[in-house]
């Protein structure tokens, strides 16, 4: 029932169909565009914070796995338990071990992309574990038996007439109502009585210091905090990339974030975790967990362009700026990452084969390479995507899962025969000769090109042409 | 899985990246030596960010506690077991609303703490006026609860614990050398957008925060 | 990508590139582009082998393809003089994107040393020429639509404006979401007609609501999409290129 990459093309015009959909999107966009444009008002300041924020996670990642044994050594120092997971059953695994040896039935999600990745609530309940999602956005689309449409606001396709439906359906007793103090009153209600009973509560990790062995949270709501605080363990889950060196990276690549997330100057919480209750504490989980996952990121590692991909501190600022995106919303892509980020990451997390459509995806117009505020060159990498899945590897290097998954005979001829014809004059000028003389006879369909335009008309003389009259 | 923490070290060796040297372009923060400047700068971020905030002296602060407890009929009040504010918090109390200590571990009286607690007590660590953040550092006599689980946090601030910015009050109190088991930042109530786009207050924790800025202390 | 770039002095001669889209689809937009250098007292070398700047190939995934052309394209160009591009999107291909091709082959030297002399027509007659404009023509009103690599690639959508800002009689009307592509893109536009159909849509609509005369680019792959959308719907309004449009307000006869 969920959209699937193989998808894309079906799914993208599904959404494309549905104005009401368009219209939230749009909106939603236009509010986050704005809110980003207002933070980064002053364009000396904007550059600077992106060119500190680009040099430190490219520091950090140059020294990946370094940063992750210290990073490892650190928290084990602080009483943080650490567990290693290269794909997502061996991370669901780990999960369902800790939650089960406390007997545990109830886990509260603060939010988690990750977590989405491995599909962590579908795995737990096969296991007889419930896993609440507690971020009020999150918490409508599972209710709704959705995924996120968007990494840092996931219910940003739905109004609030479509939220107050699903609640009517699904909270007994809520009273019809499109106040949204009350709409998120009523979720309140839901979710503080499950911080209060859940065994476990699980969160992701902005940033994890290996300097410190501390974990950070960014969020406004609060339930990151309660889940990290109330019950009794906590377990977070992140990619092997999120690792900063020192915490001094921690405050350029936060005040980045926020203000490339939602235009904030600060968000209402940041919380740094480093380590379970000591003897003496009176709260706060007994036992911190941390999962690192690999799942394909070691892959997009080895290749020092790609490499980039990794640099990602998920805010969000190349798919609300992105056109595509902005047509077609989150669940089109079918990928648990949409958008221009989601594109150049998910070839790594799910192969080339599954996701070929995606780097197509693009006219290439650079609005998220321009907005990203460590700076992943994100049209480059789509481009090189494009590439590998037409192409052989480079010699002497591995090929990426579904490497030239999306190679095809016809279309490498049809470009063997442009490159043919641009690089011998005699070729092209045939062509374009033909094309002018003959144009009355350009059909007016085109394929696809036709169905909202009319068919191209070449002129009646190249410009060859009228320049040899001219020089005459 | 210790095969697992092998196999992905080893892939990543593997690609042997070139560790590059620490280089830190420098970006513009907003920064003052000026106690005032700061205060201002605190004041009104936290304002913008929802909170109510008062600017008193040490001396007024037993009044001011009375005066909110009693003037939003707040009756029943968490607070910790120490704290440098302890005793004026308790003298406020008296008389005016229940104290509740937080005295045992949080899950022996988590469900009173969820629902039948009006607000909540803390000192701060300190703050960054910078972003119009307050510092907490809870421990032992101020539990992390305190300033989340009741719908209403009430924080008391020493002007002189008073950063400029973030990476300033880092660098000074020399956080890189060991980090406390939980230190946050807060700059405001709880809050969301994700319905529609609009701002909500009170999403899961605090729908208040009211700030009581001790000038002389 | 946008680093401040570093204009040379006003050369004896130039290259015009007038690409692959001009040369079939509008012709005249390149003499005009041509005779509006030839105004600031250069002297135009115009090639007649060339075709394509090979971004078609390129953005495809076809990088051996994207070479062959992109070499046998440089090969026509053997002088120091600058390369101008009528396109702001080949302007791209051939300023940025042939350095990435070739990195670390043994062409890097010579590509890059190309690369240094392509300049896209307007930010060559803004900061080399400084060419200064006396508006001739009746007074009107027009929208301008600047692609995006032109304005991410080549940050030439400055220079665009500020000629048209030199044409006393002429409105620059503003249009909502400028900067948002058109949904070209090249292959794109084929390979994702639905979503280049949506972009299209806005994107005249845009254009339309200004009540603008005339609409104002200098990328022929844009005005392909946005006229054929333009006309498929029965709007009035079309685009011209840019050169066309500057070259006519200088000169008498049309006012």
């Amino acid at each position: 029932m969920h959209n699937r990459p193989q998808h894309f093309h079906a799914q993208a015009e599904t959404a494309l169909a549905n104005a009401e959909l368009r219209a939230n999107f749009r909106g939603a966009m236009d509010y986050l565009r704005d809110k980003r444009k207002t933070a980064f008002a002053d364009a000396d300041e904007e550059r600077t914070i992106r060119d500190r924020a680009e040099a430190i996670r490219q520091r950090c990642l140059s020294k990946l796995p370094e940063l992750l044994e210290q990073l490892e050594s650190n928290c084990i120092a602080n009483g943080i338990r650490v567990h290693w997971a290269e794909n997502a059953d061996q991370a669901n695994a780990i999960f369902t071990d800790i939650i089960q040896s406390h007997g545990g039935t109830l886990a509260v999600k603060g939010k988690s992309m990750v977590s989405e990745e491995i599909e962590l609530n579908h795995a737990m309940e096969k296991e007889g574990i419930t896993c609440l999602e507690s971020d009020m956005g999150e918490y409508i689309v599972q209710l709704g038996q959705e995924t996120p449409s968007h990494i840092i606001m996931p219910a940003i396709h739905k109004n609030k007439r479509q939220v107050a439906e699903l609640f009517t359906e699904h909270v007994p007793g809520f009273q019809h109502t499109l106040d949204v103090d009350t709409l998120i009153q009523t979720g309140r209600n839901v979710l503080r009585e499950k911080y209060r009973t859940a065994d476990v509560g699980v969160s992701g990790v902005n940033f994890a210091v290996a300097e410190t062995g501390t974990l950070c949270l960014v969020e406004n709501e609060g339930n990151g905090r309660m889940c990290t605080t109330v019950p009794e363990v906590h377990i977070a889950i992140t990619g092997i990339e999120k690792v900063v060196e020192f915490l001094a990276d921690v405050p350029p690549l936060f005040s980045a974030l926020t203000r490339s997330a939602t235009g904030q100057l600060v968000t209402t919480y940041f919380n740094m975790i480093s380590g379970p209750r000591k003897e003496n504490e009176l709260d706060g989980p007994k036992e911190v967990h941390l999962v690192l996952l690999d799942n394909g990121r070691s892959q997009a590692f080895a290749d020092e362009e790609m490499r980039k991909t990794l640099q990602c501190i998920r805010c969000g600022a190349c798919m609300n700026h992105c056109p595509v995106y902005t047509r077609i919303g989150g669940h089109a892509y079918g990928t648990v990452y949409p958008g221009p980020i989601g594109k150049i990451i998910s070839p790594h997390l799910m192969g080339l084969e599954a996701t070929q459509d995606l780097p197509t995806a693009s006219s290439l117009c650079g609005a998220c390479g321009e907005v990203c505020p460590v700076r992943i060159p994100i049209p480059e990498l789509l481009q090189r995507l494009r590439h590998e899945a037409k192409q052989d590897p480079k010699p002497g290097t591995a090929p990426m899962r579904g490497q030239k998954a999306a190679a095809s005979n016809a279309e490498a001829f049809v470009w063997r025969s442009f490159a043919l014809i641009t690089s011998r004059p005699v070729l092209y000028r045939m062509l374009t000769w033909c094309a002018t003389r003959f144009r009355r006879l350009i059909p007016n369909k085109l394929g696809p090109w036709t169905r909202c335009r009319t068919a191209p008309k070449p002129a009646a003389r190249t410009l060859r042409e009228l320049m040899a009259e001219r020089n005459k | 899985m210790s095969t697992a923490r092998t196999a992905i070290l080893d892939r990543l060796r593997r690609v042997n990246a070139r560790p590059l040297p620490v280089k830190n372009p420098d970006y513009p923060i907003w920064t003052s030596t000026d106690r005032e400047d700061m205060l201002v700068r605190l004041t009104e971020l936290l304002e913008q960010n929802h909170a109510e905030v008062t600017r008193l002296p040490r001396a007024g602060l037993v009044a001011a506690l009375r005066e909110r407890v009693s003037g939003a009929g707040l009756k029943r009040l968490a607070t910790g077991t120490g704290g440098e504010f302890f005793e004026e918090i308790t003298q406020a109390l008296q008389g005016t609303a229940e104290q509740l200590c937080f005295d045992q571990p949080l899950e022996q009286w988590k469900d009173e703490l969820f629902n039948h607690v009006d607000a909540g007590i803390t000192g701060c660590h300190g703050a960054i006026a910078a972003t119009g953040s307050l510092v907490l550092w809870p421990g032992p006599a101020e539990p992390r609860t305190l300033s989340l689980v009741p719908p209403c946090h009430i924080a008391i601030l020493k002007a002189s614990t008073l950063h400029a910015n973030l990476p300033a009050m880092m660098t000074e109190q020399g956080w890189g050398r060991g980090m406390p088991t939980n230190l946050l930042l807060v700059s405001g109530p709880s809050k969301t957008a994700d319905i529609q786009q609009t701002l909500a207050y009170g999403a899961h924790g605090p729908k208040e925060l009211v700030v009581l800025i001790l000038e002389d202390a | 990508m946008s680093t401040i770039r570093i204009y040379p002095a006003m050369p004896k001669k130039v290259y015009v590139y007038a690409t692959c889209l001009v040369d079939t689809f509008s012709p005249d937009s390149g003499l005009d582009a041509i005779r509006l250098l030839e105004r600031t007292g250069v002297e135009v070398v115009y090639v007649p082998k060339q075709s394509c700047c090979g971004q078609p190939a390129y953005s495809s995934g076809y990088d051996d393809d994207a070479r062959t052309t992109a070499l046998s394209q440089m090969a026509l160009f053997p002088e120091p003089w600058p390369v101008i591009v009528l396109s702001g999107s080949c302007g791209g291909m051939m300023h940025h994107h042939y350095r990435r091709l070739f990195a670390g082959s043994e062409h890097e030297q010579s590509v890059n040393e190309f690369c240094d002399r392509v300049f896209e027509l307007t930010e060559f007659l803004v900061h080399v020429c400084r060419l200064r404009l006396e508006d001739k023509g009746p007074a009107t009103s027009v929208v301008l639509h600047t692609s995006c690599a032109a304005r991410r690639e080549m940050n030439v959508h400055v220079t665009a404006r500020q000629l048209l800002g030199q044409l006393e009689q002429v409105e620059l009307r503003e249009q909502d979401y400028e900067s948002e592509c058109c949904g070209f893109g090249g292959t794109f536009s084929v390979r994702h007609p639905a979503i280049s159909e949506a972009m299209v849509q806005d994107k005249t609509r845009h254009l339309c609501e200004t009540r603008a005369e005339q609409l104002i680019s200098a990328d022929w792959g844009c005005l392909l999409n946005i006229n054929g959308a333009l006309e498929y719907q029965g709007q009035p309004l079309r685009g011209m290129h840019l050169a066309s449009f500057l070259l006519s307000r200088l000169e008498e006869k049309h006012a």
